[in-house]
């Protein structure tokens, strides 16, 4: 039996506050592959991992997105998820009283039938074992979700959360954000880890060094809403030591933004600051 | 001037009743003053919450409840909480105590735990020395009403460096809304004695209005260390009003533990006296309001003792119709140096048509003193419920999840296994209708 899973994006279009984000995304990604989106800030990349997720705050107004075959827009949030879609946040919440083990013994068992839900020493046992891999300090289990955390702890627990819940389809929302170089590895590793044939990866991102760790398959520019460049891993680097202008000129594409949309989540976290050269 | 208040008990009824218990002549007279005191006072002035409008005239008559052999006797739901234990229990039915034991060995260390009847004759001296001193009878109508016709109740005496390791448990149950239910609980705690005390007040098939009127006292001396948990869960018919404050000397400590599950209306407030030089107060509340029900919760530290320190923490989950008002005072007088209050109240909404306040109100009369508050009234989270469906969990269970987490900083810092366990259920209870 092939669990070799197939996500396909198809002409998406997404509104925030009826503003248009995304202006028709097309976009296939099957188990094994691993995708980038690149972009610089404000060209929708973020907002094509919200749609697909189904944040409440965006809209989608076209297209399709489907998991094997099933529509996955006609879904709830939590329906998705149990499909196998799984989204690390950009500025994951944080919420009181609800430990980090709770959290994640009851995302494992809504996936499950009632009955097969998981024994607490399995998971405990699982739990303790991923944390290790990413070099998490054990108390966080007990911790209360994210609360408290550093950006870099956070970004490690959306991994963890990722490696704990096995979904097919991964998207990676500005992971590398707030890390430093040992935790962009870590989380790299963790990433590295986990690709399979059963499993597709899209990493969006602004920065090419997560991509020095985790080679894409294929490497997508996005400005305006679109896709606007596709190719392999050589794209990225072009990328790094050339910057984005040359497409823009390619293209010939004044203004690469689309709105507001990233901007309004910027808020202070422990960001590390890129290195100026 | 006050208007023409109809009290729902009179003279000659309160003075035959005293008469046929044989209460002892402070106790008669001091019934009877009250009842004029409460002809004469107003109900107290609460933050935002007019008493007026409230049901709360119908206190029944007092009606004795035969003694029962064991706990077999009570419903099977009561018998649950209490079944772990064999010894060192009280039950009081509607108007009177029904059951009560005490292990030989607290006996043998001097330890008093009778109702309040029996001990205002038996240890007359020492009941009459503390009863209705730390609550006044005449701060308004209420505390004058309760003075008047109390009955039943609980009187707990912990002799001098006497260390009570197990908790003491008493229920107080209503099954007859035409009884009187308004129990009053002395507790007093000698120098470097500790001991712990849990009560469940609770209703079962109530019809009509009645008032339960309660007053707790707790004298805590120098050095002694007294846990107080308590958890309500009265019937939507029952309002309750409870007063509940500890004068704490020297070096001494209460802790307040806190569960007001009713469903009918509630006024509580829950005050510390911190006499003592290096006394403390810890107080953790948690309330949940549903259908149209009108809580009106305040917790009170007000320090005189030098480094004395309080922590009160209160979180409302409100749902439905429900208005909570919530208050918050440390209030820190002149000489308390180095003292220390904090207080928290939190308040979630779950539904746009409940109402929550919390009122934090910091009064210090000292130049050196720390003092802090943290207050919010919010709704749940939209991008928490997101985060947490993101993951595979459903609405339901993630609402659940966040209201339960706010309610956790509370629930899961009580210390007694049993309470936490029942309060939990009384929170499922409430939530899961």
């Amino acid at each position: 039996m092939s669990n070799s899973p197939k996500f396909v994006i198809d002409g998406l279009k997404a509104t925030i506050e009826n503003k248009e984000i995304l202006k028709g995304i097309n976009l296939e990604i099957k188990g094994g592959e691993v995708h980038a989106i690149m972009g610089p800030n404000g060209t929708g990349k973020s907002t094509l991992a919200s749609a697909i997720m189904g944040h409440p705050k965006y809209e989608v107004t076209e297209g399709t997105a489907t998991l094997n075959g099933v529509d996955l827009l006609e879904m709830e949030v939590d329906e998705r998820a149990r499909a196998g879609v799984f989204l690390a946040m950009q500025y994951p919440s944080e919420i009181t009283g609800v430990t980090n083990a709770d959290f994640l013994r009851s995302a494992i068992n809504a996936k499950r039938e009632e009955g097969d839900e998981i024994s607490l020493i399995k998971f405990i046992r699982k739990m303790e074992g991923k944390m290790g891999e990413l070099e998490m300090n054990p108390e966080f289990m007990h911790r209360y979700l994210n609360e408290g955390f550093s950006g870099g702890e956070k970004k490690r627990n959306e991994i963890l959360q990722m490696a704990m819940l096995d979904p097919s389809v991964v998207i990676l929302d500005e992971v590398d954000s707030g890390l430093d170089i040992d935790a962009l590895k870590i989380v790299a590793d963790g990433v590295n880890n986990m690709r399979s044939e059963e499993r597709g990866f899209l990493i969006i991102t602004h920065y090419q060094r997560l991509l020095d760790y985790i080679t894409p398959d294929f490497v997508h520019v996005m400005m305006q809403g679109r896709i606007v460049k596709s190719g392999g891993p050589e794209l990225a680097e072009r990328l790094e030591s050339e910057g984005y202008d040359w497409i823009k000129e390619e293209l010939g594409i004044e203004d690469e933004t689309v709105g507001q949309e990233e901007e309004e989540f910027k808020m202070p976290m422990n960001t590390v600051a890129p290195e100026f050269k | 001037m006050t208007t023409q208040i109809i009290l729902p008990i009179d003279q000659s009824e309160v003075q035959a009743l005293s008469k046929s218990k044989n209460e002892p002549e402070w106790l008669s007279s001091l019934r009877l003053e009250a009842l004029t005191l409460a002809g004469q006072l107003d109900y107290p002035k609460l933050e935002k919450t007019n008493l007026n409008r409230w049901s709360i005239d119908s206190y029944g008559k007092y009606k004795s409840s035969d003694s029962i052999k064991s706990l077999a006797d009570l419903p099977q739901k009561f018998q649950t909480s209490l079944q772990d234990q064999k010894d060192n229990l009280l039950v009081q039915r509607n108007s009177n105590v029904v059951f009560q034991t005490l292990s030989d060995e607290l006996t043998k260390q001097g330890v008093i735990f009778t109702d309040l009847e029996t001990a205002a004759k038996e240890h007359s001296e020492l009941v009459q020395k503390y009863f209705m001193q730390a609550v006044k009878k005449d701060e308004n109508q209420l505390t004058a009403i309760h003075t008047s016709l109390w009955s039943g109740g609980v009187f707990l005496y912990v002799p001098k460096n006497v260390q009570v390791e197990i908790p003491l448990q008493v229920l107080f149950l209503n099954e007859d809304d035409t009884s009187i239910f308004s129990p009053h609980v002395l507790i007093v705690a000698e120098s470097n004695s500790s001991v712990s005390y849990v009560d469940h007040v609770t209703s079962e098939g109530v019809a009509n209005d009645l008032v339960h009127n309660s007053i707790v006292e707790v004298f805590v001396k120098p050095g002694a260390k007294v846990q107080f948990s308590t958890l309500h869960n009265l019937n939507g018919k029952i309002t309750d009003l409870s007063y509940r404050r500890a004068v704490v000397e020297n070096d001494g400590s209460i802790e307040w533990i806190i569960g007001e599950m009713n469903d009918g209306n509630c006024m509580s407030d829950t005050s510390s006296i911190l006499k003592g030089n290096g006394s403390t107060s810890d107080a953790k509340i948690v309330c949940i309001g549903t259908n149209d029900q009108k809580l009106n919760i305040t917790t009170n530290a007000t320090h005189f003792g030098k480094s004395s320190d309080s922590d009160m923490i209160t979180r409302a989950v409100m749902n439905d119709n429900s208005t909570a008002i919530i208050n918050g005072v440390t209030k820190i007088e002149h000489g308390a140096k180095n003292a220390n209050g904090e207080q928290t109240e939190k308040v979630l909404m779950l539904s746009p048509t409940a109402r929550g306040d919390a009122n934090p109100m910091l009064l210090i009369d000292e130049d050196e003193v720390t003092a802090g508050h943290a207050a919010s009234v919010g709704q749940v989270d939209k991008n928490q419920i997101y985060y947490l469906m993101s993951r595979g969990i459903s609405k339901e269970t993630a609402e659940r999840l966040i209201i339960y987490g706010f309610l956790a900083p509370v629930v899961s810092q009580i210390p007694i296994k049993q309470v936490a366990d029942q309060l939990q259920a009384l929170i499922e209870g409430k939530l899961e209708r």
